[in-house]
């Protein structure tokens, strides 16, 4: 299998920091002065800092207030701007992840340890599987650190998540009428896993994690459809087979284990081949653009799945 | 059985009109919504599905009011084709949003949206038979096609049906807004299938207790 190299980006291509503060504050300004409620700033939403890191793009962000307020988080409710409205109660400290399974060290991270990682900023794209995207400012470290740290065995193939059940703090987990089975679950290949684009994500927009996105560790794997990339995450189990995942047991034929960005393969119900991205156009610039094969990160992420037919596996 | 205080005769033809003009309200205040940014981050879409979700709730009243006459005692048949029509007039607008704002006139995914996806094949299919009813929607339409009217407007059936599965179809999972309205589109249509032995077994049943009264009614209706 070829080796990932990462791409190469001069030092004077870098924004330095505050530049992009100053820019931030701007588009937060413009954007909040439009909205009604900006409620999306979670009361424990703290300034975060990280190193910056290669992983950027040349595509203006996603605004804030869009990323903490258009959201799918089915334990919050199903529409977009449940998460937002619905996770007030919702407390993302304290908390601490168990990882175990097929390891050589199975370890219980608590958040402090896991906010000590080396914490980089990650600016990648989030394609949906339902037809929209997002440029967002990640902060986070790449999930392969975590795993160095607890000793994969050889035996391991498979990584799966679980994210967390607590009713009383999710009412989307209550109630008679529950979209999906909790908990939440999905899972990854063991090189998928390893590969440097797919980070744990504590923080966003130079904060910690609003509750929305996911507060207070999710994972985020840029190449898949949003859903893959599980949120509040408390357990993360190495395994031998193939993990169950939640869209996947829900609706085998239209969300599969792999759920690469791929605009060949449409959802049986809808196509795939252009995407709408948050923010952008308004009422009547809303112009559809077309969706890149693994979400724009072919270079990097498509020699995982030499001689895999992705036709099959979508 | 329930009766509401009537309205009066000179105001029937008004109140129609003022139906016309209510039942538009929802869509007008999207549109506004829209234009001033209160429809969120994805403005096209949330206005695309209210303009659904609201054709789908004329459908139910258009429905529901012959099962309120048999049912409830109430009868608002004069509002019947009005409901209809904007049912109609919904349907139209969101496939209007759907091409124009959401499409932006690419009539080549419109086409193959249509013939490649089954919940929008449906809808388009919908969307052409709700034409000829639409059109006929009027009295002399009524006279000139006489007992053809009755069974041409049976279509609804099928719209309504197919509506609610053009609805179940497109959305993620069937949580509890679409499962209440295809729930009621449900319900209504079973309703029809067993109403001709019910009304004939209300009858029979009616006949020995109040003779009069069951004279009366066969009378006016």
């Amino acid at each position: 299998m070829p080796a990932y190299r990462p791409p190469h980006i001069a030092a004077s291509e870098i924004t330095p920091r505050d530049i992009y503060i100053s820019r931030r504050n701007f588009m937060g300004a413009a954007a909040g002065a439009g909205l009604a409620f900006a409620g999306a700033d979670s009361a424990f939403a703290a300034p975060l800092s990280a190193k910056p890191s290669a992983f950027k793009l040349d595509e203006t962000l996603t605004p804030k207030e869009a990323v903490t307020t258009y959201n799918n988080f089915y334990e919050f409710g199903v529409n977009k701007e449940d998460p937002a409205a619905n996770s007030g109660d919702f407390k993302p400290t304290p908390w601490s992840v168990k990882v175990d399974g097929m390891v050589g060290k199975p370890k219980e991270f608590g958040l402090e340890e896991l906010m000590k990682m080396s914490l980089e900023d990650r600016t990648y794209r989030m394609r949906c599987v339902e037809g929209w995207s997002m440029v967002i400012p990640w902060i986070g470290f790449p999930l392969s650190a975590l795993l160095d740290q607890v000793e994969p065995l050889g035996s391991a193939k498979y990584v799966a998540f679980e994210t967390v059940v607590r009713p009383e703090e999710m009412p989307g987990q209550k109630g008679f009428f529950q979209p999906l089975p909790w908990p939440y679950i999905e899972g990854l290949r063991l090189d998928e896993a390893r590969h440097p684009l797919a980070i744990l994500a504590v923080g966003l927009y130079g904060e910690t994690l609003p509750n929305p996105n996911g507060a207070p560790i999710r994972l985020v794997v840029p190449w898949k459809y949003g859903f893959k990339s599980i949120k509040s995450i408390v357990k993360i189990s190495l395994v031998e087979k193939q993990p169950e995942t939640t869209w996947k047991n829900a609706n085998a034929r239209e969300y599969g284990f792999y759920s690469n960005v791929n605009p060949a393969v449409d959802h049986p119900r809808w196509s795939q081949a252009t995407e709408q991205r948050i923010g952008e156009g308004g009422f009547f610039g809303a112009n559809r653009r077309p969706t890149l094969p693994f979400n724009g990160y072919a270079d990097q992420v498509a020699s995982l799945y030499d001689g895999l037919d992705l036709k099959a596996n979508y | 059985m329930a009766s509401l205080p009537s309205l009066p005769r000179r105001y029937h033809k008004a109140s129609v009109w003022a139906l016309y003009v209510i039942g538009l309200v929802p869509a007008a205040w999207y549109f506004y919504l829209g234009l001033t940014g209160g429809l969120g981050f994805n403005p096209v879409k949330e206005f695309e599905h209210q303009l659904g979700i609201w054709a789908l709730r004329f459908i139910i009243a258009t429905l529901a009011i012959t099962s309120l006459r048999d049912l409830a005692g109430i009868n608002w048949i004069r509002y019947r084709r009005a409901l209809g029509l904007i049912a109609f007039y919904y349907v139209l607008m969101h496939f209007s949003v759907y091409l124009t704002l959401d499409l932006r006139f690419d009539f080549g995914a419109v086409g193959g949206d249509i013939t490649k996806r089954p919940y929008i094949t449906i809808g388009f299919a919908c969307l052409l038979m709700l034409i000829p009813l639409a059109v006929t929607s009027n009295n002399w339409s009524i006279r000139k096609l006489a007992q053809g009217w009755n069974r041409l407007h049976r279509l609804i059936y099928i719209i309504a049906a197919g509506g609610a599965l053009h609805y179940v179809l497109a959305v993620k999972s069937v949580t509890l807004v679409p499962f209440i309205h295809i729930g009621l589109i449900a319900l209504l249509l079973a309703y029809r299938a067993v109403r001709r032995p019910f009304m004939n077994w209300k009858r029979a049943n009616n006949k020995p207790a109040k003779p009069v009264a069951s004279q009366r009614a066969r009378q006016n209706g």
